[in-house]
């Protein structure tokens, strides 16, 4: 299997500026992290907020550089700090953000927003975007009656469909989702993870998904990382990871995820009973 | 008799495109002692029923119902005043974004301070000993320093602790929780959830949790109602529920939990419901 994505040690530093009362400081947000995905597989990165994840995030997508530390993407090095960023990468790495009604221009119309990363990074003629954000729009679940429509017209879950499709524009080999269903109500989540789980089996996607929501993780992801403060504790396969914890970090977030199965809510009312 | 009880509850909004009915027809009742989870999707009216409890509506809503009553008070009738004596006091409300509902300008202290003068009538020593009492309570350290503390000082965990401080003050005897750890991590989360829990199983209040989250329910709940589109779908106790649904919503909420997944894809709420119309569901 060749490796759509690969890190290696990769670590970043914020440096925040002093003020009159405050000397200067450096946040290590990243602590020299590692992993790698292969083509067709989903990653999933798991921690608290303030953990590092959406920093890591957005080193994969290109948005940030690295302070040190390799990324490879489809085998090839890229360091967007030295060399800027070509449109041949932000063509292959696009990303789907948290929350759906911030991720869209109010002003501009859904065709719009699905024409414009083939406007900025291709010079494909009007007629031949148009085409193409109209297939989109089927791809993932939406009309050709959808195409001159504002975001304020659409609920949540289309809306995280519109932004998934605008991602998808490019053909992109690597998609980063960076909690792209916490903001959705439960019946919405499960449409959108199952788009999700299409698009991958239909274009050979590869996910890497960010979450805090292990019951999603243990349902999308073929390996885990749990990040901790900005480091990796815990990195392996999803079914190693669930069924055997190593870190204490990761047992604690086991022991916080709300059960909903029988037997748990049968063990909690005995035990409220005899309290 | 009961603490809260509701009949037939009705709440319209007054649109530009003509009257919508957020809730339809919804009635439930809660004792002391006792954790009443309410359960829906976004719009499904579970937040408005219970404001419409606290009077907090905007005026575009009318609400009617055959009853609503709060230990014997007639909730319906009450004048204002009287009402903005029982607010705050005897039923308390937690609201999603702990860090929203606090107040940017004032000091964590004085907003608890605040509450206890107003229902209270304590004098300054006395609101200070008990915030001091209250912050201990609900376990936020150092509560003497973190007292003078803006909201923005503290992380959305402390902040939730504070609200949950702020709505015990005066020992309510029904303490609505509106989708109390949404915002927050699933470690806090649970902190938040056992503290709620506890309280509520020590002070012997009434506890209404209103969720999206089925995995809340099944930690806390005593017992059930599943609200759709306004109506009320399903009222069980908890190990009923999630034993033998008896609505199809309830079933295909169920099944749409990623952790109940059986194969590689999840079913929907919407495969599930619209075989059956959801008016003649279960309930």
């Amino acid at each position: 299997m060749t490796k759509v994505v690969e890190g290696k040690d990769i670590k970043r530093d914020y440096h925040v500026g002093g003020g009159l009362f405050r000397g200067a400081r450096t946040v290590h947000a990243v602590k020299g992290v590692s992993f790698s995905v292969e083509k067709g597989k989903t990653l999933a990165i798991v921690g608290e907020s303030g953990c590092g994840k959406s920093t890591l995030a957005r080193i994969i997508t290109l948005i940030d550089p690295a302070t040190s530390g390799e990324l490879f993407i489809d085998g090839n090095k890229v360091d967007i700090a030295r060399d800027g960023l070509t449109k041949e990468m932000r063509r292959k790495v696009q990303i789907v953000f948290q929350n759906p009604y911030g991720s869209l221009n109010p002003r501009q119309k859904i065709g719009d927003v699905l024409g414009e990363p083939l406007l900025i990074n291709t010079d494909k003629p009007a007629e031949e975007r148009r085409d193409l954000a109209m297939k989109m729009l089927k791809k993932v679940g939406l009309g050709p009656e959808h195409y001159n429509r504002y975001p304020h017209m659409f609920s949540g879950g289309q809306r995280q469909r519109i932004a998934i499709a605008r991602a998808l524009m490019l053909n992109p080999s690597l998609l980063v989702l960076d909690e792209p269903v916490s903001a959705l109500d439960l019946s919405v989540q499960a449409q959108v993870l199952n788009l999700l789980a299409d698009l991958q089996d239909e274009f050979q996607l590869t996910y890497v998904f960010i979450s805090h929501d292990l019951s999603v993780v243990r349902y999308i992801a073929d390996d885990v990382m749990v990040m901790y403060f900005g480091e990796a504790v815990e990195y392996g396969p999803r079914d190693e990871v669930f069924s055997d914890p190593k870190h204490a970090y990761t047992k604690t977030l086991f022991a916080a995820t709300p059960r909903a199965d029988i037997a748990s809510i049968k063990a909690r009312l005995a035990k409220k009973k005899a309290a | 008799m009961a603490l809260l009880d509701i009949q037939n509850l009705v709440v319209e909004f007054q649109t530009a495109s003509g009257p919508f009915r957020a809730v339809d027809g919804v009635s439930l009742h809660i004792d002391e002692r006792e954790v009443l989870a309410i359960v829906g999707e976004s719009g499904s009216g579970k937040s408005v029923s219970m404001l419409a409890v606290m009077g907090l509506l905007p005026w575009t809503a009318t609400v009617t119902a055959d009853r609503m009553t709060f230990n014997g008070r007639d909730l319906l009738k009450i004048s204002p005043a009287d009402r903005r004596k029982i607010i705050g006091k005897d039923i308390a409300m937690i609201f999603q974004e702990p860090i929203a509902s606090l107040n940017p300008c004032f000091t964590v202290g004085f907003q608890i301070e605040e509450v206890l003068r107003f229902h209270m009538g304590m004098d300054k020593a006395q609101r200070r000993a008990r915030a001091i009492e209250l912050f201990k309570q609900v376990g936020i350290p150092d509560p003497a320093d973190r007292l003078n503390s803006f909201p923005h000082q503290m992380s959305g965990g402390q902040c939730q602790r504070v609200m949950i401080a702020m709505a015990i003050a005066c020992n309510p005897k029904l303490l609505i929780a509106d989708e109390p750890t949404t915002a927050l991590d699933v470690t806090i989360q649970k902190q938040i959830l056992d503290l709620l829990v506890s309280l509520q199983a020590k002070y012997g209040m009434g506890l209404i949790m209103i969720t999206h989250n089925m995995g809340v329910v099944a930690e806390t709940a005593d017992r059930v109602i599943v609200q759709y589109k306004g109506r009320k779908m399903e009222e069980a106790d908890v190990l009923s529920l999630f034993e033998s649904p008896k609505s199809n919503y309830t079933r295909a909420l169920l099944s749409a939990l990623p952790e109940n997944a059986v194969g590689d894809r999840l079913p929907t709420v919407s495969d599930m419901l619209f075989e059956a119309a959801p008016s003649g569901a279960g309930a």
